[in-house]
This record gives C-alpha cells, structure tokens and sequence, in this order.
C-alpha cells in the first residue's frame, strides 16, 4: 500500500509550507518516524518524519518550492521490496527490508520501540497478516492512526484487543504531552498523521475517549499557558457609552455598504480609538526582553477571530498610517480570508496590539489572556441599551464594557487607566468621517 | 408493596384487563371450572362467568380459530394453551389466517395465545418445549416472553391492548420461583423494548425467559473475576430491540447470546447476524452462542439438565470470552 506524504500544517495560521531539503532520496528505504524532509515556515523550521516505512518511490515537491499545506509532497510505497532497486540500499539496511520476517514476533519490536517514540533504528517491519486483532481494533487504529504493528497484544496468542489498543493511544498521548512540555518553543512538529482533525468521537468504545489535539489547538494551549507564566496579568474594565457610535454607524451605514460593498461594523472604531490612545501611551505598543522594553514604531494591531476549529489572530499592519475606511476594509479582507483559510503567514505575524471580542455572543466583558510578546489586550463586551444616570435622571443609552488585560511588569495600573479612559474619551465624542 | 409469583402476577394482569374491558375474554382447556392446568386462571370463572372463561373441547385448532374469529367480531379473546408444545395443533390458524389477515385485508386480529413453556421441570419432549421461534419467524405476529414478576404483569396487558396477534411465551419453571414485588393497579410494559437487568462493561449477554436469571446468577459469580457482565433481557422477541442490542454490543465490543432454545435456527443465529451487520467494527472478539443443543428436550434429568445452559457453562464461555 503506498502511502501519501503530505505538507504538514505547522501552526494555527499556517496555510502553507517550503520544503527546504529532502533528507531521502527516490528509491531509498526509510523508516517510519525517519526524518524525511525539512519544511520551512515563517513560524518554525521543522523535521518531518516519515508516516510510514518503506520506499520512498515519489517525489513530487523540488526543494525550495512553496505548496499549501496537504498537498501531497511524496509517496511512500509500503510494498517496497518490489519497487526499489535493492542495489541503492546501503548494506546495513537490507535488514530492514519488509520481507517476510515470520520470524519477529511481534512484541518484542514493539516493546523496545514503546510509545510513540523515535525509535533509533528503524524497527523491523512486521508483515501484517501476522498481527492478530478484532474488527473494533482496528477501527480504532485507523481513527487514532496506529499502526498495530507497534501495538502489543495480551490476548490469545499475541491477539491485540481493545484493552491493548486503548492502553497503547493513551500511553502515546501522554509521552506526546510530555515531550511537547519538556521542548519550550519552537513547538515540537506534529507527526503528519496527526495533522488532520480529529473530530469528537460518535460513539464511545469505553468511559473516555482520547482525541488528539489538531496542531492548532496544540498551539493554542502552548501559547496560552506560556503568556500566562510570562506575564504579570491585570485586568480592568471600563464601561463607555456607545451612543455616538451606534448614530454614527446606524446613519452611515447603508451609504457605506452601497459605496464599499461590505458592511460598516463596530470593530474599525475601536482600532481606531485605540490607535489614538497608543499614540497617546506608547508603552501600550511594546514587548518585554529581559531587562529591556522594546518600543514599536508600527502599530499593528491583530484582530481575534473565532474558527469552527479554533481561533486566529490576523494583523491590521501600520494601522497608524490608515483612515477610518482604510482599517474598515483591512478588517473586512482580513476576517474574510482568515474564515476561507487564505491567510498568508505574513498575516499573522507582527502585532504588536490586540483586540478581541467576547462580547460577539453577548458576553458583558471577558479577562483575555496577553498574545504574547504584547503587553496588552482589549477586550470588547456586548453593546447594548442600559440604563444609565444622566444629570440625575435614569436615561437609556447604548453601552459596553471595554475591558484591558495588561502585562504589570512594564504597565502600571495608572498607565493602563489612562490608556483606557482616552478610547473611552474617544468613543464617546466620535467625530471622525466614516465614508 | 405485594409480593406476587410470576404466575400470579400474569393472573393480576388478565383480571385487571377484564375488569377494564368488557370484551376481553377467556377461552381454553379446562380454564374455568378447574382454573386451567397451572392455575393461572383460577377464580376467574367466579368473578367473570361462564360466558367469559370458557372451557373448550380438547382441540387447539378449535381455540385459536374461535378466537381469531371472536377478534374479527371486535372482542379481545385471550386463549390459554394448557402447554406450548400444543399450539402445533393450532398452528394453521396462527400462522395462515391471524398473522395475515390484517395484511391481506385489512382487520386488526387482537388475540392473545399464551401458555407455560420451557424445560427445567422433567417434563419430558412434549411438554418442555421452547417452540418461540416458530412465530419470530411469521411476519405479522408479536412474541413476548417476560422473564420478571413485574414484567409479565405489564407485558401480558400490553399484548391485551395491542391490536395483533400476540404469543405470549409464561415460562413455567419460573412460575412460582420467582417471587417479586409487584404493585397492584395498571401499568404497560411497551412490546418491543428490551430491559437492562444488569450494567456491565466487558461483555453483554444478551437473552430472555428463564436464562435471565441465569445470566444473572454467572454475572454474580463472574465478578469475583473482576470480569463485569451486562444483562439484556429482550422481553419481547418479536419485534425485538435492535436498539437496544446494538447499544450493549458496542458498550461492551463482546457478546454472549444465550437462550434455552435449540441451536440452529434460534434466537441467538439472528441477533449473531444483525450484529454482525450492523457492529460489526464494534466487536472486540466472536460472537459466542449459548444454546440448547440440537435435540428434543431429554425426560431423563441428569440428561435434561446437560441439554439446558446453566450458570456455569456461561461463566466458562465468559471466561474464555474474556481472555480473547
């Protein structure tokens, strides 16, 4: 059976990958978790390894081109013994050959090469008809992508059952789990095999269910519970009337769409305020590397937006030197591409400020975490109608929570309340043209 | 809350849907004046009359074919088979005219065929059978064969009530064995549902009648093993719970099919092939059978009880199941 190699997705916002070097050659045997090939992305550089031993019959990606991310780059035949020319084999190898090798019973390979680990030579590979299972065993291998020759089996004569492939895909996740925390960034590549999704189990074959994180979601617990080690998070959330805005955006709006084609929603006027108050705090604008502050000239500002599958943050570049319709459009073009999964790398990189929005579902406010290397992160609740005092009467008005997760090793709460109150300040007196 | 046998419980049953509906009534051989041959009628002469518990002539046909016709008239007739072994004699008018009538031209034939059946109380060849699959295997009858107290009071008021022909399996070893609490006043067991009687995690027996409580009595012993069985009792045969059988089967990944019925033919081939099927990627190990053998039902105990699964040969089955 031969099987297809595919460009790995690296990250949440990777859609796209460079192979920078082929470790194989066409022809030559290679193991399983063998590295394979080099990719290059502008998040990390990484290793792949191979999905499966064999041959390597095909390659179909050169070195220094550029293909989106599960494209097929190679094939793998399984069967290799009848494709390659064993002459090109290096000597040591022609043991590895997958040759009947009745011999190897199944369970001792596959108890020195344990979990999921990179065995340091590749494993004999065993023939398949020789690993014993059931019809559930090996639906489960095919969701958890296990190859059972690696599986060992306690049951009748070898026979792998649902206890020795359950042990086995937790046993694989924890040492996954494991390592991932043991290596600090870059994050560790993500077998190919697991690059897919895996989608929430239907049925349950036991009391739990194990499902692989999808390399997105991997990232995002990284990220998150790293930038809460980093920084030193404090909250605070203002309350700012939002009735200018709202006429503003409710008079224009229908002029916008008609000249624009797309609609005038609520999040450029928040950009923009906070543009404002940043010229204003340049603090706001600038990450932490050891003892120094860095401050950042441009003011990119990244823009949270959830996915079926998770959450990416694309970035508004040099929002500063934009109008009002100009952040407008960027947002458009920016959320749009981000939900068709046609973000360059380039898109996501380089903020240096972030906004998010857990108001979207009607949430009050939300405490986000700090995108790490910034400082700062604004958090806009829902806009809704409140009642409010106004020269000593109850008058009703359009109102939201902005809420500022800042990081106390450069920003002080002064600092932050400051930078706060101007985008309140803003928001509140908008005069700015929107067409 | 009363404790009732089996039997009794089937009594409470037939009285109540009597008292509820006036054109349900009895008919069979020596019902009335003798209270029928295991009693479960008894007192039922004197409370509703002779005109609704009526003794018959020695003759199934006559029973079943009075009763398909009393059904057609708009009664509810409840026939009594003094054994099951007998309904052979009324085989005809099960088959041919009740299971088809509502298909070939439209009337609904509510009766209900019920008697003792099973094996376990030497009563030799004739009068042991476990003939259920003789009617599974007619389109347009319901089987039902409770194996607890309360069951059997539910069950058999809810074959009343339904508009098809019912056979309605009492297995005689439990009549009086099993005694339970079983509330007085109405309740229905839906036909068709299968029940739960025990949660399990390594592997699911699936079964019904007396082997319920078989299961039972192997799932106590088994779990000194730490070997966790669950217990299906599928109350009603036809039409069974494919829902429920495929739930376990892809809980547990392993199945036991056990009933003291003969082999080919059984209860167990059919849900082996719905199974294999419908779950097939669920099963962790084979279907394994536990059946009667191929053979009459032996007079001779000690042969009679080689020919019946009991506790231990599906602790040994299980055990055996457990380590594939």
């Amino acid at each position: 059976m031969p099987t297809n190699v595919i460009m790995p997705q690296m990250g949440e916002s990777v859609a796209e990958g460079t192979i920078t070097k082929w470790l194989r050659k066409v022809g030559e045997q290679v193991g399983r978790d063998e590295p394979l090939f080099e990719i290059s992305t502008d998040k990390v550089d990484a290793e792949i390894p191979s999905p499966a031993a064999g041959i390597l019959s095909q390659i179909l990606v050169k070195e220094n081109e550029t293909v989106a991310v599960n494209t097929v780059v190679a094939v793998i035949d399984g069967e290799g013994a009848a494709v390659a020319a064993p002459a090109k084999q290096a000597e040591g190898e022609v043991a590895a050959a997958p040759a009947v090798s009745a011999a190897t019973p199944p369970s001792t390979s596959a108890a020195k090469t344990g979990a999921a680990g990179a065995p340091e030579s590749p494993a004999a590979p065993t023939a398949p008809a020789e690993v014993r299972s059931s019809p559930l065993v090996r639906r489960i291998a095919r969701d958890y992508q296990v190859d059972l020759a690696q599986v060992r089996g306690t049951g009748l004569g070898g026979r792998i059952s649902k206890k020795d492939i359950l042990d086995y895909v937790e046993r694989r996740q924890s040492a996954a789990a494991s390592r991932a925390a043991a290596v600090p960034a870059p994050p560790p590549s993500p077998p190919p095999a697991a690059v897919q999704p895996s989608p929430p189990p239907s049925t349950f074959v036991g009391p739990t269910q194990v499902v692989q994180m999808t390399p997105m979601r991997r990232q995002i617990a990284e990220h998150m519970v790293t930038s809460k080690r980093t920084s030193a998070h404090v909250y605070t959330v203002f309350e700012v009337e939002m009735t200018k805005v709202a006429e503003t955006r409710e008079r224009q709006r229908e002029e916008f769409e008609r000249r624009n084609g797309f609609k005038l929603t609520y999040t450029p006027f928040f950009i923009r305020a906070a543009v404002e108050a940043i010229r204003d705090i340049p603090v706001i604008n600038s990450s932490v590397e050891g003892t120094n502050i860095i401050y950042k000239r441009d003011i990119n500002v990244g823009i949270a937006v959830a996915l079926e599958t998770g959450l990416i943050v694309p970035v508004i570049k040099r929002v500063d030197e934009k109008n009002f319709l100009g952040i407008a459009r960027a947002v458009q073009d920016l959320a749009e591409r981000a939900r068709t999964k046609h973000l360059s790398v380039d898109d996501v990189q380089g903020g240096t400020f972030t906004i998010t929005n857990p108001g979207s579902f009607g949430g009050l406010f939300g405490l986000p975490i700090i995108n790490q290397p910034q400082v700062a992160i604004l958090g806009v609740g829902a806009i809704e109608k409140r009642p409010v005092v106004r020269d000593d009467a109850i008058a009703i008005r359009a109102m939201a929570y902005l809420s500022l997760s800042y990081d106390h090793r450069v920003i002080d709460g002064a600092v932050a309340e400051k930078f706060l109150g101007r985008i309140k300040q803003i928001l509140e007196n908008w005069d700015e043209p929107v067409l | 809350m009363p404790v009732r046998t089996y039997l009794e419980a089937i009594r409470q049953g037939i009285w109540e849907e009597m008292e509820r509906d006036p054109s349900v009534f009895l008919l069979g051989e020596d019902i009335g004046v003798y209270g029928g041959a295991f009693k479960v009628t008894a007192g039922m002469l004197e409370k509703f009359g002779a005109e609704r518990v009526i003794d018959t002539p020695i003759s199934e046909s006559a029973i079943v074919g009075a009763a398909v016709g009393a059904a057609l008239m708009g009664m509810r007739p409840v026939a009594e088979m003094q054994f099951m072994d007998f309904i052979a004699c009324g085989f005809d008018q099960i088959v041919n005219m009740a299971a088809k009538m509502h298909y070939r031209w439209g009337p609904a034939v509510p009766i209900v065929v019920r008697g003792p059946s099973g094996a376990g109380v030497h009563g030799g060849p004739y009068h042991s059978q476990s003939n259920e699959m003789w009617f599974v295997h007619t389109p347009g009858l319901k089987v039902v064969m409770p194996a607890t107290a309360y069951d059997a009071k539910g069950l058999v008021k809810a074959a009343i009530r339904d508009d098809n022909p019912v056979i309605f399996y009492e297995h005689k070893f439990l009549y009086r064995r099993i005694k339970e609490e079983v509330p007085d006043g109405d309740y229905v067991i839906p036909l068709g549902k299968a029940a739960v009687r025990r949660e399990g995690r390594d592997m699911a027996v699936i079964t019904y009648g007396a082997m319920v409580w078989t299961a039972l009595e192997a799932a106590r012993e088994l779990e000194k093993e730490s070997i966790s069985l669950e217990v299906v009792d599928l109350r009603t045969l036809l039409p069974y719970d494919e829902e429920a059988v495929l739930a376990s089967v892809r809980k547990c990944n392993k199945v036991i099919l056990l009933h003291e019925g003969t082999r080919t033919g059984g209860m167990a081939g059919e849900l082996a092939a719905l199974i294999a099927e419908k779950a097939f990627e669920d099963l962790d190990g084979p279907i394994v059978r536990i059946t009667a053998p191929d053979t009459p039902v032996p007079f001779s105990p000690p042969l009679e009880e080689y020919f019946l699964p009991n506790a231990w040969k599906v602790i040994e089955a299980a055990r055996k199941l457990a380590k594939y």
